[in-house]
């Protein structure tokens, strides 16, 4: 059970938290004006590193503040 | 005390503190089981938990597979049995309970032999908050088996239980060691008292121990040699044969050979011979060892203080055969470098030290790293670990008892405020490695409990495995319940000898939790029966009980799936409810259907965001029904948005979806458009429910609400009024999840029972779900979740009404004009009426033909929903069909049971469809 | 024609010697939304206002707190929040909650081992004392935690646990199962 900082409530188990994803992948300003290549690189894309990872969580069963953090996906590490 | 206790159906008599195995050696047991694969006679090869052989089925008081007889504590009245493989479950549920408990710590020592016991007692003197767990009966560890340092042991026990920040727990082991120094644990607390123990009493509980940081103290375990017969009864680790003369008073055997890398076998030999274990010969495979007894000569100080006593010591001498099947009778040896000198040695005990295994398992758990390290002959912890741990002791290849107390003392933290004892101690020699004796091979073994011997590495080997998780696959080595405590370095280093590679390079495999077996019980505590996930009632539940009602899970919510009057099977109940809310007037309790509060100057254009309608120009006062898509165009969940003033909204989502709709508004407004002012209020609870349907609810309703003008223009379709129902301030919304004339009244959660015992002292009719399900399919109003599935858009659902073309943007727009999406089969939901009138269903495939064709089978597509419909007289269902708009009143087969049966494709809307029904 | 509370029906009684249990029912519970002002209690922790000298403001997140008052002051305390309180109107709401959580009170000698029983925060004195709350899982089920007070008496923690109505039974029902396994020391 890892324990994952909320910026608002400080570290609390994994299991109060929603995972968000790849961070910084934000919704297209016109997706009209996209291909259908460039938005399903949208809907479907994301990284899968091995190693640090900008991710996303929501503190579900807390705060509910979304919030952003790095986590290694080798040992869990978070590092920022 | 005197103990009784029967084993393999024989009456025996043991002493308060023993174990099964102590106790079974006491009376001169020493076949307890028998091997997997080859049935060979097995006794006790240890005294701990680390034990391969000696696994046994408690039968009495209640049946318990799979347990080692080291680690069960005796009691009276216990049943046992020797196992060969797998026991046996009980037939009868468990009467016992069982719990899980969350802690938190400074510092978390697991292990209290000297290390551990004198990191927590270090760590307590900070003033730390410490938790002290060990899976003895009494804290101690190795010392216990000693006989060493006893009073400092009472003494530094009294003083941790006293302190009031720490918390010692016996019997207890850390069995997994997760993220962020979260180390889980299991307490035995009652399984020793046997029948005695309190009715009621927790038997065990799951520690959920959160550490700030982690001193690993958890010691090494002994380990054997591979030589032929190794395995035979009476052949037994030399510090596990030390223990139970010391520590349980038995006397394992009478006249004893020993075989020993390493001088932990001597001290082993010197406590033996002091308990009146004659001791033959000690056979040391270290040429090197002196034993000379001259003052001035080199040599092993330990092996002198042997030959003091008049025991033989062997240098570079080895075990050549074992002789004797159900326990040693004797012992052969020969000198390494010179095959003719041999020894033939009558004994009933050969007592093995193979070396000693550091017990990293949590540590590597942890994610640390063991290297080999040669000047122990063993791996050990070096590292390579980001979480706060640190190790002490044996684990960290310290093995003198003065060192252990000196590396617990700084691994506490407490250094300079605790008085350690002073212990005298020989200079140690150093160990080798051995991992075989010439000619081990098929009765040679290193893994007991699976009975795989040097052989069948060597066939591992020889088919080219190359690596120790290959060879530990192949062969089953170290994956038996004690997890290859005692096999499985010695398998490394068989293979590494195999291969004619370094031990360090090869590896050992890799460690996961459990350590040791935890059994499903203690894990599921009390999460079972109805405690099993939180159950969700609406305020109606206690009436809903009361008329009898059966209930169905919604998620976590029960509802009242049907309310049977007597002798009324479900088929009978249901259909008298649906005729009640199609001829009559009938009620449910609509509850659980989660409500947001949306309100905030933006609030308009958020919900246009969200939803794939146009909700903005929604006017005060009204109600639109709404559907949501994610992004990529699938529906999302659907409900009704009904503004209540010009910056103020009330959405309801379905009574799955609430939280997650909850959770959705706030990812779009935090995430992506922070700058819209809108405010969202889960509400579900502050409301109660319940939808009021039939032709006759607008006189009943009337009735209750002298206030309200319920006339057709007074209170048209779609809107809502606030008024007085029953005499409480009330919502009602004229909304229909059924085609009839129906009202959804909102009253607080606190009013419900008022509202609906009005309702009811009026003759009301209550229905569930499943009349709730029939009336609203035979509108062909889907369910979220139960007609589609994620891969479903409003389009495919007969929906796109509901898609606004005026908005430049929403969630799923975009998507909508992919290719995929743009699809003329994609699956579409209809209507279909079963020829013969079969229920069909659900998830019943559909197909264009009489007969099944050849595989592969392309299905058209599935049934979603299937019920017996009152108002139609007939069955009906709901499909998702490949293009089924274009395939109106055509025929399909629908699979049921072994058979196929023809179905004619209808539209959606089965019943009224022209919608006259819905203003009464 | 009296309204009820979702635990009405419920003995909280028999909770052994160690615990007491007791609902503390029909609170008015606004949920305010609105930009972080100085005003407001910190993160993780509530205070009683001098607003009337009756509501508690507990944190929730960082725009949003939970104004907790006696029963029937729902009408009294949304005004007063709106005219006073709260600057900027435009971007505040308060939403009467009032029956979306019923409150249980929580106190004795056994009480933090009945919590840590379901809960998984460390609520000992030195982490979690007066005047702190938290939202979390209670036996698995979402609840808003307050530390309230020592007990004047004893010295002993007394716990607020807030939870939704619709799990309050299930809720009840776990803390009296558990309350029967308390430990006489530690
Ligand atoms: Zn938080």
């Amino acid at each position: 059970m890892m324990l994952i900082p909320c910026p608002w409530c400080g570290p609390r188990d994994e299991s109060e938290f929603h995972y968000g994803g790849q961070a910084g992948v934000a919704y297209p300003a016109d997706p009209g004006a996209l291909s259908d290549e460039q938005w399903a690189h949208y809907l479907f894309f994301r990284d899968n590193p091995k190693g640090p990872f900008r991710e996303r969580w929501s503190h579900s069963a807390g705060c509910r503040r979304w919030f952003t953090l790095t986590r290694d996906t080798v040992t869990n590490e978070v590092t920022a | 005390m005197t103990l009784r206790f029967t084993f393999d159906g024989r009456d025996y008599q043991g002493r308060n503190g023993d174990t099964l195995a102590s106790a079974l050696l006491r009376n001169g047991v020493h076949v307890v089981s028998s091997g997997i694969r080859t049935g060979r006679p097995r006794g006790i090869l240890t005294a701990g938990v680390e034990e391969p052989n000696a696994i046994v089925q408690i039968e009495e008081p209640f049946p318990e597979p799979m347990l080692t007889a080291t680690t069960v504590e005796l009691f009276d009245g216990l049943v046992a049995r020797g196992l060969r493989g797998q026991g046996r479950l009980a037939d009868r549920p468990d009467p016992a309970r069982y719990d899980a408990i969350h802690a938190h710590c400074d510092v978390l020592v697991v292990g209290a032999g000297p290390a551990g016991l004198a990191a927590a007692a270090s760590a307590a003197a900070t003033d730390a908050r410490v938790i002290l767990v060990d899976d003895q009966p009494q804290p101690g560890g190795s010392l216990l088996g000693a006989g060493e340092l006893l009073d400092w042991v009472a003494e530094t026990v009294a003083g941790l239980r006293a302190a009031p920040e720490v918390r010692v727990l016996t019997r207890t082991t850390a069995f997994g060691y997760y993220d962020d120094n979260h180390v889980i644990a299991v307490e035995r607390r009652t399984q020793h008292l046997g029948a005695a123990a309190p009715a009621g009493a927790i038997r065990e509980r799951i520690w959920r121990i959160r550490a700030k940081r982690v001193v690993l103290a958890t010691g090494a375990h002994e380990r054997s040699i591979a030589f032929a017969d190794n395995d035979r009864p009476g052949v037994m680790l030399a510090g596990a044969a030390r223990t139970y003369a010391v520590r349980y008073g038995v006397l394992p055997g009478r006249r004893a050979v020993v075989l020993t890398t390493n001088d932990s076998a001597y001290a082993a030999a010197l406590d033996l011979h002091t308990a009146g274990v004659e001791i033959a010969a000690i056979a040391d495979l270290r040429s090197s060892i002196s034993a000379s007894t001259s003052p001035d000569a080199a040599g092993s100080e330990w092996a002198r203080r042997c030959t003091e006593r008049g025991i033989e010591v062997l240098p570079g001498w080895a075990v050549s055969a074992v002789t004797g099947e159900h326990r040693v009778s004797a012992v052969a040896l020969r000198a390494l470098t010179d095959s003719s000198s041999t020894r033939e040695i009558e004994a009933d005990l050969l007592l093995v030290s193979g070396g000693w295994n550091p017990v990293g398992a949590l540590f590597s758990q942890a994610g640390g790293r063991l290297t080999y390290d040669p000047a122990l002959a063993a791996f050990r912890p070096d590292g390579g670990c980001r979480q706060a741990v640190s190790v002490a002791g044996a684990l960290a290849g310290t093995y003198t008892t003065s060192g252990c107390l000196s590396a617990g003392v700084e691994a506490g933290g407490g250094a300079g405020l605790i008085t350690l004892p002073v212990v005298e101690e020989p200079e140690a020699a150093p160990p080798i490695a051995v991992w075989t004796l010439p000619g081990a091979g098929a009765d040679a073994f290193v893994d007991l409990q699976r009975d795989v011997s040097v052989a069948d590495l060597d066939r591992a080997t020889g088919t080219g495995m190359r690596s120790a998780e290959h060879v530990k696959r192949y062969t089953t080595a170290g994956t038996a319940h004690d997890q290859g405590k005692t096999a499985g370095t010695l398998t490394s280093g068989v293979v590494a000898e195999l291969l004619g590679v370094e031990i360090g390079a090869l590896g050992t495999t890799t460690f996961r939790p459990p350590y040791t077996p935890v059994s499903f019980a203690a894990l599921a505590g009390r999460d079972r029966g109805m405690r099993f996930d939180p159950v969700r009632v609406t305020a109606l539940h206690g009436r809903h009980v009361a008329r009898g009602a059966l209930f169905e899970d919604v998620g976590q919510w029960k509802r009242p799936w049907y309310y049977p009057l007597d002798g009324e099977d479900q088929h009978a109940a249901v259909l008298r409810e649906c005729r009640a809310a199609r001829e009559n007037v009938a009620m449910m309790d609509a509850s659980t259907l989660g409500k947001i509060d949306v309100r905030g100057a933006d609030a308009g254009v958020f919900l246009d965001r969200l939803y794939t309608n146009m909700i903005s120009t929604l006017k005060p006062g009204a109600i639109r029904y709404g559907v949501m898509c994610r992004p990529d165009g699938m529906v999302l969940d659907d409900g009704t948005v009904i503004r209540l003033a010009e910056d103020r909204f009330l959405v309801t989502t379905t009574t799955g979806n609430a939280a997650l709709i909850l959770d959705w508004m706030e990812e779009w407004l935090q995430t992506e458009w922070p700058s819209l002012r809108v405010r969202c209020t889960s509400v579900t609870e502050q409301w109660a429910t319940v939808a009021l349907v039939g032709p006759g609810s607008r006189d009943v309703l009337a009735g209750l609400a002298p206030a309200l003008d319920v006339t057709r223009a007074g209170f048209p379709f779609m809107t809502w009024r606030d008024t007085t129902v029953a005499g409480l301030p009330a919502r009602v919304c004229r909304i229909s999840f059924s085609g009839e004339l129906a009202y959804e009244i909102n009253v607080s959660w606190w009013d419900a029972v008022t509202l609906w015992d009005e309702l009811s002292a009026r003759g009301v009719t209550p229905y569930g779900t499943e009349t709730m399900h029939v009336l609203r399919a035979e509108k062909g109003y889907p369910i979220i979740g139960q007609d589609t599935d994620g891969t479903v858009t409003p389009h495919d659902l007969g929906l796109g009404w509901a898609v606004s073309k005026k908005k430049a943007d929403f969630l799923g727009l975009r998507s909508f004009a992919r290719t995929d999406n743009m699809r003329t089969d994609r699956k579409q939901l209809v209507g279909l009426l079963p020829v013969g009138g079969e229920l069909l269903p659900e998830g019943s495939h559909l197909l264009d033909a009489p007969e099944l064709p050849e595989p592969p089978i392309r299905a058209l597509g599935h049934v979603t929903s299937s019920y017996h419909s009152a108002a139609l007289g007939r069955t009906f269902a709901l499909a998702l069909i490949r293009n089924g708009r274009a395939l109106h009143g055509q025929t399909l087969w629908a699979t049921l049971d072994d058979r196929l049966v023809p179905v004619t494709v209808a539209g959606s809307v089965l019943y009224d469809p022209e919608g006259a029904r819905r203003d009464g | 024609m009296a309204e009820r509370s979702p635990l009405a029906d419920v003995d909280l009684s028999d909770t052994g010697d160690r615990v007491t249990l007791a609902e503390v029912p029909f609170l008015t519970q606004l949920d305010v939304r609105t930009s972080p002002s100085s005003s407001f209690p910190e993160p993780g922790t509530f205070r009683t206002d001098e607003l009337d000298g009756e509501a508690t403001f507990i944190w929730l997140g960082p725009d949003e707190w939970l104004v907790v008052g006696p029963p029937g002051a729902q009408k009294r305390l949304t005004e007063r929040l709106e005219s006073g309180r709260l600057e900027s109107v435009s971007d505040t709401s308060v939403v009467d909650v009032s029956a979306q959580r019923t409150t249980l009170e929580l106190r004795g000698p056994g009480a933090l081992e009945l919590l840590a029983l379901g809960c998984s925060l460390d609520l000992h004195p030195r982490v979690f004392g007066p005047g702190r709350c938290a939202q979390t899982t209670l036996a698995h089920t979402p609840v808003i935690l307050l530390q309230r007070k020592h007990c004047v008496t004893t010295g002993e923690p007394v716990f607020w646990v807030l939870v939704r109505a619709s799990f309050a039974s299930h809720l009840a029902s776990w803390l009296l199962d558990a309350s029967g396994d308390l430990t006489a020391g530690h």
